[in-house]
């Protein structure tokens, strides 16, 4: 009976927990210029526009676990990062404001799942284009391009690079690209490779010591290690090219041409530009500006 | 039958590793959950106690958290070196511990089920406690505790499949390497279950028919 | 005691010390093993304040509601309807034509083998059913769904046939003979292991969390890599754990007072209690 009260007395507690408590952030965070929604946008024989005008607003799956990228801060639930910046940029070119996006935070292997099922309108979250891939889905873009790297702890320096991995405990997400590179290349042994769901959740580990390294894009990593620069490094060689491109329903081309049309303006008339310095540029890093790869 | 036989080797990989935890954690398990049963019955109070408490415990709490704790909590403890932690330890403990509280009530219950009268008229004829267990509990209390054991190692083969979202490569994984083949994730699917249909209906069958013999026995 | 009295004498004054002399190294042995695991968590700075800050915020226990909210929603849904579509497999099963027994049989025995998991995912990723609520749901539906029917044939079935006879005797057809004598009755008894498979059903919803339902084990995943927060993944699979722990043990102490007001009641039958055993599940 001691026990039975006793967890009684838990959820008794976790529930009355909701009355009181902290408002806002621990740290704060930049701001990135607001887009203003266009209006009258129609775009021709889209089911996905469709459904999104007769629902009234967009469905964007994101990450929401990568700082700098696509981050949703656990004390307000904002959603930060340039990611972020992108799908609201596409949203409102579509005429709704930030006020109109739903977001679903979706991992990288539930992805092409996510926007097979309709259950996101387009997907913007450190997405790699490939042609398997593209056998599922579609992509617009590419609106970035990033490469594949090594996150290790500060004081380790026996990995310098992709050729010093063998031994090593290598963790990346389940059915990345970066995964399959190292497994393919044999970077390290098949029995060192961990894969999970999550980045942060192979930080983790990383922290705890569980695995040696962590490899995925550099503006991933670099994320990480923005936040803790006293832990992790970055080794900075990458060896991959990534280009980074929004993920669309696979037989919708009337959407991903208009989604095109839109980063195209943006990379022209400079607000990818700014969206890019508040957000990843804050590193002080400078990006080259990728060119569009329309199919 | 195509993605069957043209990814033979992600299926057999599958199903192996399944096999191998499979058959880890049920030894772990079973020894476990029979320490656990000794500590139920037990004549001290603080031992079952103990054995209640951890029974109620984790029969309470979902695999999928036991596993994340496993995986994430439980290399802090230190007590296996990071070096050799690896997923699959993790699948094996966490597999371990969880049905080691299932066996535990079977055992529990077993030796329940065994009418007071004989134990009693065990020790009145002098035997000590280890033969009145061993020769004369033990021996009637397997009738009831062997069939229930097959369902619970049963449900111990099903729940290895949760260790697919924690790294280990068994047969909830081969949908991960299908998708990655670009394969019919639904027909790789479907395979998987109906080899686990395959698995699972033999011990089924065994199970009613050894009920169906000992119950009319009893 | 009821168990003890039985195998043990009642201890004489050296039992008795002997008794205590284990107590002792019982409660060494466990309380250095709790020492140790608070002690290695404490080490790595699990319980530093900051790793429980995070339970201050507004924000996040409102998150940590919705999740549980999320929880119980599929919980539920899956509990309703499995009990609905085990009701149907039941009937299937106790049918006197071979044509409806025998399919009702194999899907359940089907739906017995194949792992919850296993299930969840065909209809995710396979079917591409949409959003993974509906998988969760559906998969706990058949499974559970085909544990019920098993559970309710067992009840029905456990019934002494003389409540049939008499039923027949007075002139009832079969589809009364079973609604208004055998499932009644059959109901009743098999309450306490109803409950206990919802019990089960509750804990399987946490697999929702292998295809991102955003259940509570999911929120957990998401605030434990939080690195503002230190990755505060122990203090959350704590407060996780004590959630569904006390979730389970509402429903199952729901079980034993439904059970207790029962064997009260005058309307009593007494069954056959193996049969209960049979279909227990884990």
């Amino acid at each position: 009976m001691k026990l039975r009260s006793l967890a009684a007395g838990l959820l008794v507690s976790a529930l009355a927990l909701t009355g009181c408590g902290k408002e806002g952030s621990p740290t704060g965070g930049g701001q990135a210029p607001t887009q203003e929604a266009a209006s009258d946008v129609t775009v021709e024989g889209s089911p996905t526009f469709d459904k999104i005008k007769a629902r009234g607003k967009v469905v964007v799956g994101v990450k929401e676990d990568q700082p700098g990228l696509g981050y949703k801060d656990p004390t307000t639930g904002e959603f930060s990062g340039f990611d972020i910046e992108i799908a609201r940029l596409v949203a409102a070119k579509l005429g709704f404001d930030a006020t109109k996006i739903e977001y679903k935070a979706i991992p990288s292997a539930g992805r092409e799942q996510a926007i097979i099922n309709g259950d996101v309108d387009y997907y913007v979250g450190t997405y790699t284009i490939n042609d398997k891939r593209k056998e599922q889905i579609s992509f617009a873009g590419p609106y970035f391009v990033a490469g594949q790297d090594l996150l290790v702890r500060k004081d380790d320096t026996s990995i310098t690079g992709p050729e010093t991995l063998k031994g090593k405990k290598v963790c990346s997400v389940t059915g990345s690209t970066p995964i399959q590179r190292v497994r393919d290349q044999g970077l390290t042994e098949a029995g060192n490779i961990v894969e999970l769901q999550t980045y942060s959740q192979c930080v983790t580990q990383l922290d705890q010591g569980q695995v040696d390294a962590v490899t995925t894009d550099d503006a991933i990593l670099k994320g990480y290690a923005a936040q803790e620069p006293d832990k992790f490094k970055v080794i900075g060689k990458t060896f991959s090219e990534e280009p980074y491109g929004i993920g669309l329903p696979k037989d919708d081309k009337a959407l991903r041409d208009k989604v095109n049309d839109i980063l195209q303006t943006a990379l022209d008339d400079g607000t990818w530009q700014s969206i890019y310095d508040a957000t990843l540029g804050k590193s002080g890093a400078t990006a080259e500006k990728p060119t569009l790869d329309r199919y | 039958m195509d993605v069957l036989l043209d990814n033979t080797d992600i299926f057999v990989r599958g199903f192996r590793n399944t096999l191998l935890l499979f058959v880890f954690s049920a030894a772990a398990s079973l020894v476990l959950g029979t320490v656990l049963a000794m500590l139920r019955v037990s004549p001290v109070p603080v031992f079952r106690a103990a054995g209640t408490a951890y029974v109620t415990i984790v029969r309470n709490t979902p695999l999928t958290l036991v596993f994340f704790f496993f995986v994430f909590a439980f290399p802090l403890l230190k007590i296996i070196s990071q070096d050799d932690y690896t997923p699959f330890i993790g699948a094996v403990i966490a597999l371990s511990l969880y049905t080691a509280a299932f066996v535990c009530e079977v055992i529990r219950s077993g030796i329940n089920t065994v009418s007071p009268g004989q134990m009693e008229a065990a020790r009145a004829v002098g035997l000590t406690f280890g033969q009145t267990l061993g020769s004369v509990v033990l021996p009637q209390a397997a009738r009831s505790v062997v069939p229930p054991m097959i369902s619970t190692m049963i449900a111990l083969l099903k729940n290895t499949t949760v260790a697919a979202g924690f790294s280990v490569v068994e047969a909830g994984a081969i949908r991960d390497y299908l998708s990655e083949r670009g394969e019919s994730v639904l027909v790789g699917l479907l395979w998987v279950a109906f080899i686990f249909v395959i698995l699972v209906i033999p011990l089924t069958l065994l199970q009613r028919a050894l009920e169906k013999r000992w119950s009319v026995a009893r | 005691m009821s168990v003890n009295t039985a195998l043990f004498d009642f201890p004489g004054p050296k039992a008795r010390i002997r008794h205590r002399i284990y107590a002792a190294v019982g409660v060494i042995a466990i309380a250095a093993l709790l020492g140790f695991v608070i002690w290695r968590f404490a080490d790595s700075g699990q319980f530093d304040a900051r790793r429980w800050e995070w339970i201050q915020y507004e924000y996040v226990q409102v998150a940590l509601v919705d999740a549980l909210v999320n929880t119980l929603r599929a919980f539920a849904a899956g509990a309703v309807l499995a009990l609905a579509f085990g009701a149907i497999l039941a009937a299937g099963r106790l049918s006197d034509h071979a044509i409806l027994r025998v399919p009702a049989a194999a899907i359940v025995e089907f739906f017995r083998a194949v792992p919850l998991v296993i299930l969840i995912f065909v209809f995710h990723y396979g079917f591409s059913l949409g959003s993974p609520f509906y998988s969760v749901v559906l998969g706990l539906m058949l499974y559970n769904g085909a544990v019920f029917a098993e559970i309710f044939r067992a009840g029905v079935l456990s019934l002494p046939r003389g409540q049939s006879e008499a039923a027949y005797a007075i002139g009832m057809r079969k589809t009364q003979v079973m609604n208004l004598i055998l499932l009644p009755q059959a109901l009743r008894a098999m309450l306490p292991v109803i409950v206990s498979q919802m019990v089960v059903l509750l804990k399987d919803t946490a697999l929702g969390f292998l295809i991102t339902y955003k259940e509570l084990l999911d929120y957990a995943r998401y605030l434990g890599g939080i690195a503002e927060f230190g990755r505060p993944l122990i203090p959350l699979t704590i407060v996780v754990a004590a959630l569904y722990i006390a979730m389970c043990l509402l429903l199952t102490w729901l079980a034993n007072y439904l059970g207790r007001r029962e064997r009260r009641s005058e309307k009593h039958v007494e069954h056959d209690d193996r049969l209960e055993k049979q279909v227990e599940a884990v």
